[in-house]
């Protein structure tokens, strides 16, 4: 197996947060918004693997925050469809758009 | 004595009224309360003479200190000298007669009576603390039980009134808090520390810059409590949309918070300012008592007459601290006590009034003398009161304030005077055309035939601020005796000043 | 008992029934009110009479002169250490007369009450207040304190307002009582600064002290003379303010205009009060500070002398066309009050030269009397004709015999035909004035002859003039409580004159000889005399003659009739100045500005808020995108700025 620099794994995972922001960012439909986030929780679980397996081979504090954010990451997948749902049995959308009565 | 029962019996009367179910449990909790507190007013008097009989002539008895937050000196300290005492007992007069007014409130009781207690609680935690920060805390808790009560229980356009009360009190306490760091950062104990502590501060001088960069701060935050002149708009609006007992304890209690923290706070601390702007607060002062008075003279609402006349009266307290004469502050505290029972006792009046007749308006008044003679009495007793009739508390206050004015011989301050004796004039004026045309004169409207007189709880008010007004009025030795240890602290450290500069 | 006791009783007494009646009247005595005010103020009367003995003839003389005694003295309110207001009672003689006066008058009120205000609704409430009132005026006169009399001169404004205004659901009569209790208010005010700049400068609220450090040469007079305001010294200051206050009260020009509008009380209320003993403070405060007058500052005297003089003639001009009798009684008694105020002004101070004071006091004394018994007198009129007006009556001799004679005495005591009771107080101030200043008395002359006149017309219209006009069934004479009054007064009217106040009453507590020489009695007397001759011409029988006169006067007689048109200058004043100029743009000012001000301080607040709000949008995309550019820009900073 050759040698990945880590400058590329980095790239890829810069590359994936900023997708998952775009993401975030534009997307009005709940779903997409809750994806766009996971996005962005692996781009940081990748950097956690990469710089732990790169920079303290002997270590394994990364390992143990990727599993760690992969757990939250599942735990607040489980709340936002939880929300999801709720918001949809009340306004019959998941456009964040249209839950605005509390604005001002 | 242990002060900080005045804080733990309103508290404990709160936690029995949420607890209580129905208004009928609710209001005898409030008043079983409101007179065990009297009844501790009563025994911290008594406890006081004691002491000072026994010839302890230190500036405040009772003290407690306790460390409230040491990084910063912050401290629950607390004692009492005689200008306390008098506000102490005026707040416990002044709560027990606002809570039997009430008695009748079916609309969010609960929510009504706690409220009440809780601004009785910080009034009373106000008068109680000798540490700026702590006096800064309670007046806090008193000013929005305020917002609530005209906000829920008022009448007319409450939501603006309750709105422009609180933004203009939270305006005053900015400044004061202001006015409050100033002092603090100006000041250094022994330690080398900064100090919040009353007593501490007295007995430094915080430098005459610092002085006169803070002082306005304080005395105009303080003051827009006690209605300053121009700050004073709060006061009609307020007033008017108030319910009664809420128009009571805002004039009678809240307002003197203003004046006691003026005299306590922003003359007793920063002696030299208060010299250099007294010109400033005798023409603020004197402005609102000639102009609050003409102002009133031409309200057609029984509520806006007595909050105008308010804005007027407290004028002299004001007028009293800004002229700087141990006569003359003697007569501001004499007139914060008198204007708090006769106010009280003159919005209660109205309120029982307008229960019954469901106006305010004296045009549509009138002849209700001959339908309830006793809330008619209660009202010209009042009304006679507030014109300053000797045997009413006003007269010896305003005169005591007179006399302690003419004695600074400036021709200014002799005009500042004059304008404020010729109010009188305009008062009476004023309470006559009220009582002459809500009172007297012939049956404003037919239907008023079938209403009835005052219930025994109206009466019972009624009686007890009467009372609290004759003892002023007929023995005012006994006031005068009780506040001039603590006044002549105070002038003690203004005269150094005086002397010094 | 003993001497102070026995005179604090004498106020107390009426208070402890006015708390009595008050409290509990209107439920529990309505009916026995009546007696329980009268007999304690019988008791009263009787010890005020005991306390004028002891003080006249047994303990009131030191070496022959009259002492200030203070006999009871309470701190009441210290305003600083030398300036207190110690509420207490001194005695010297025009208190000890005054009381006398004040308690004999009232009793006489109370006891003819009983039967005037017999049905009333509010009887115990009336007498209440009378009770209030005649507790209020012996505190007055027994003050020794300038402060004290002050307090009881607000005490009997009120009591007078509250009895004027007893008819409450008569609007003309809120109206009057208000007025009263303004205008006297308005006079109060220079009473109040006057006693401040007094005290001021003499250190003391003390009548003793007082009068002693103004009217010696002390350090206090030098100072208060050396103290000027716009060229005036101040102790002219003081002494003129507090004479303002006083004039307030007594109604003298142009602070008179209260007193006719008072006749809207009950009549007793009239004779009470203003005939006999509140309108008379004014004088009695005068008369109470006269050695710093008469020492001290004599410029100020004479203010009190033309006043007095200019009110007794426009007042008499004035009762001379009025149709309403309580009016025109009121302006007699504002014209008589005028006489006592010059008679203070032409007196001096010491010996002989005290004569006008002395003879003031004493037509104090007999004014009271008969002047209490012609308002009496014009009660039981009107309780039986039930108008005010002249044009009702007439012919009413035949019905009410007792009434008329009394009447008749008392107009024959105020005319000062001998030997009535007026007679020799007149004569007194006629001969001080003479004396003094030959101007003033040429006016008192005139006034005399004047007053001779209009009191015989209005007897005429009362008793004579036409047949009487009125129905079977009237009351009569009134009860037996109503006769005895007026029989006691009409003796008093008679014989008071011969009371040796010449003896008891002057500046300096010697005894004057009066001497009025009996040539000097001509000129006034038949003026007196020709005053009810014409009056007797012109009114006996009702003729043409009385309009034929009114409209050859023309515009004096009319101006006379309108009051000369001071109530419409005050009207002005007060409705187009005070409520129009100053009222209204007060509170047109703190509406619009002032609050505007705030009001705008909330606006613009509003405003910004308005604009800014949109950032807070309630998105939390959006947020999250401030929050990463943010983060961005900070990256920027990091990387390229910070070096």
């Amino acid at each position: 197996m050759t040698n990945i620099p880590l400058t590329n794994i980095l790239f890829l995972s810069t590359a994936l947060f900023f997708i998952g922001a775009y993401g975030l960012f534009t997307r009005r439909n709940m779903i997409t918004m809750l994806m766009s986030v996971e996005l962005m929780l692996n781009s940081v679980n990748i950097n956690f693997v990469a710089f732990n397996k790169y920079l303290y081979p002997d270590k394994l504090g990364g390992v143990f925050f990727s599993i760690f954010i992969i757990t939250i990451a599942a735990a607040e997948a489980a709340v936002a469809i939880a929300i999801i749902i709720n918001l949809y049995r009340s306004h019959h959308s998941i456009d964040v758009e249209d839950a605005s009565e509390m604005k001002y | 004595m242990n002060l900080t029962l005045f804080l733990l019996f309103p508290l404990a009367t709160a936690i029995g009224i949420l607890i209580a179910k129905g208004l009928k449990q609710i209001r005898v909790i409030a008043l079983i309360g409101a007179v065990l507190q009297l009844i501790l007013s009563g025994k911290l008097l008594l406890a006081y003479y004691e002491q000072r009989a026994t010839g302890n002539q230190a500036q405040m008895l009772f003290e407690y200190i306790q460390k409230w937050y040491g990084p910063l000196n912050l401290e629950y300290h607390i004692g009492v000298d005689g200008i306390s005492i008098a506000m102490i007992l005026l707040t416990a007069f002044v709560v027990v007669a606002g809570i039997l007014v009430s008695w009748e409130t079916n609309h969010l009781s609960k929510e009504f009576f706690f409220l009440l207690v809780l601004l009785s609680l910080g009034a009373y935690g106000f008068f109680i603390s000798l540490d700026v920060f702590t006096m800064f805390f309670f007046l806090e808790v008193a000013v929005i039980p305020k917002f609530l009560l005209i906000g829920i229980w008022g009448s007319g356009k409450k939501e603006y009134s309750a709105m422009k009360l609180a933004l203009m009190l939270m305006g005053g306490s900015a400044l004061i808090l202001v006015g409050m760091l100033g002092i603090y950062f100006s000041s250094k104990t022994a330690a080398g520390a900064h100090s919040f502590d009353l007593l501490e501060l007295a007995k430094m001088n915080i430098p005459l810059a610092r002085q006169m960069l803070f002082f306005p701060f304080a005395f105009i935050g303080f003051g827009i409590f006690t209605a300053i002149f121009p700050f004073h708009t709060w006061v009609p609006d307020g007033h008017a949309s108030a319910p009664t007992a809420a128009s009571m304890f805002l004039a009678g209690i809240s307002m003197k918070l203003g004046g006691y923290g003026c005299l306590r706070v922003a003359t007793y601390l920063m002696p030299d300012a208060a010299h250099a702007y007294a010109w400033v607060i005798i023409l603020l002062a004197t402005i609102a008592i000639i102009y609050g008075a003409f102002a009133t003279m031409m309200q057609t609402d029984l509520k806006y007459i007595n909050a105008y006349s308010s804005v007027s009266h407290c004028g002299f307290v004001l007028l009293g601290i800004g002229m700087l004469t141990q006569t003359s502050i003697n007569g501001a505290v004499m007139q914060m006590v008198s204007h708090g029972l006769m106010t009280a006792l003159f919005f209660a009046a109205i309120g029982m009034v307008y229960s019954r007749t469901h106006t305010r308006m004296v045009a549509q008044l009138g002849g209700l003398l001959k339908i309830m003679p006793f809330i008619s009495t209660v009202f010209v007793i009042a009304g006679l009161c507030s014109l300053g009739l000797p045997g009413f508390s006003g007269f010896a206050a305003e005169m005591t304030v007179f006399m302690g004015s003419w004695q600074n011989p400036d021709k200014w301050y002799r005009l500042a005077t004059i304008l404020a004796c010729a109010s009188i004039v305009v008062t009476a004026v004023y309470i006559l055309r009220a009582a002459g045309k809500s009172i007297m004169g012939p049956l404003g409207n037919d239907s008023y035939k079938d209403l009835t007189d005052a219930k025994w709880y109206e009466k019972s008010a009624a009686i007890l601020l009467i009372f609290g007004i004759l003892v002023v009025g007929m023995a005012p030795f006994w006031l005068i005796n009780l506040i001039q240890p603590g006044t002549e602290f105070i002038m003690n450290k203004l005269a150094v000043v005086a002397t010094g500069l | 008992m003993s001497q102070p006791l026995q005179i604090a009783l004498i106020p107390l007494l009426p208070l402890a029934c006015f708390l009595v009646l008050g409290l509990f009247g209107r439920k529990h005595l309505s009916s026995s009110a009546g007696v329980i005010g009268t007999l304690s103020l019988l008791v009263s009367t009787l010890l005020s009479l005991q306390t004028a003995y002891q003080y006249f003839f047994v303990s009131g003389k030191v070496n022959g002169v009259f002492q200030k005694l203070v006999v009871f003295q309470y701190n009441w309110l210290e305003f600083a250490p030398d300036l207190s207001i110690n509420i207490g009672l001194m005695i010297d003689p025009i208190t000890v007369m005054m009381l006398v006066v004040v308690s004999f008058v009232s009793l006489m009120v109370h006891l003819f009450s009983l039967g005037y205000m017999k049905g009333e609704e509010r009887f115990a409430t009336y007498f209440a207040f009378l009770s209030l009132f005649t507790f209020s005026m012996l505190g007055l006169v027994l003050s020794s304190n300038i402060f004290q009399i002050y307090l009881f001169w607000e005490l009997v404004g009120v009591s007078s307002f509250l009895l004027i205004g007893f008819y409450f659901e008569k609007p003309s009569a809120v109206a009057a009582a208000k007025k009263a209790f303004i205008v006297t208010r308005f006079a109060d005010l220079g009473f109040l600064i006057g006693i401040l700049t007094l005290a001021f400068y003499t250190k003391t609220l003390d009548f003793g002290l007082l009068i002693e450090r103004l009217s010696t040469a002390s350090t206090y007079l030098s100072d208060i003379n050396a103290a000027s305001f716009l060229g005036i010294s101040a102790l002219s200051w003081g002494l003129v303010l507090v004479f303002i206050g006083g004039a307030g009260k007594s109604a003298m020009f142009p602070l008179h205009i209260w007193l006719p509008d008072a006749m809207e009380g009950p009549t007793p209320v009239s004779a009470l009060i203003h005939a006999a003993t509140m309108v008379v403070a004014g004088v009695f405060l005068v008369a109470r500070l006269f050695p710093v007058f008469a020492l001290s500052d004599p410029e100020a005297l004479k203010l009190v002398m033309y006043t007095g003089a200019f009110s007794a003639f426009f007042a008499a001009v004035i009762a001379c066309t009025q149709t309403d009798i309580k009016r025109v009684l009121a302006y007699s008694t504002m014209s008589q009050i005028g006489y006592m105020m010059f008679a203070l002004g032409v007196s001096k101070y010491g010996g002989e030269d005290g004569l006008g004071y002395m003879a003031s006091m004493f037509h104090l004394f007999t004014h009271a009397f008969f002047k209490s018994l012609l308002f009496l007198g014009a009660g039981a009129v009107i309780h039986m004709v039930h108008s005010n007006e002249m044009k009702d009556m007439g012919g009413l001799r035949k019905m009410m015999p007792i009434t008329h004679l009394s009447f008749l005495i008392a107009c024959l005591a105020i005319a000062g035909v001998p030997p009535f009771s007026g007679f020799f107080s007149k004569e007194e101030i006629l001969m001080a004035a003479f004396e003094s200043n030959r101007l003033i008395y040429g006016v008192a002359l005139l006034t005399s002859g004047l007053t001779a006149f209009y009191m015989f017309r209005l007897y005429y219209n009362i008793f004579w003039s036409k047949p009487a006009d009125v129905d079977g069934h009237h009351h009569g004479e009134g009860t037996l409580a109503m006769k005895i009054p007026l029989i006691l007064l009409a003796v008093l009217a008679v014989v008071a004159g011969f009371a040796p106040i010449a003896q008891w009453v002057t500046p300096d507590g010697l005894p004057i000889e009066s001497h009025v020489p009996i040539t000097f009695s001509i000129l006034p007397v038949s003026l007196a005399m020709g005053g009810i001759l014409l009056a007797t011409r012109m009114f006996k029988t009702q003729t043409e003659l009385p309009t034929q006169i009114a409209q050859q006067m023309g515009g004096i007689y009319k101006a006379a009739y309108h009051k000369f048109y001071i109530d419409e200058v005050y009207l002005f004043v007060t409705k187009k100045i005070l409520f129009n100029l100053i009222g209204k743009p007060a509170a047109w000012i703190d509406k619009n500005i002032v609050d505007g001000l705030m009001n705008l301080l909330g606006k613009i607040t509003a405003k910004l808020s308005e604009l800014i709000k949109g950032i807070q949008s309630g998105k939390v995309q959006d947020y999250a995108l401030y929050f990463f550019g943010g983060i961005a820009g900070l990256v920027l900073v990091f990387i390229y700025l910070w070096k």
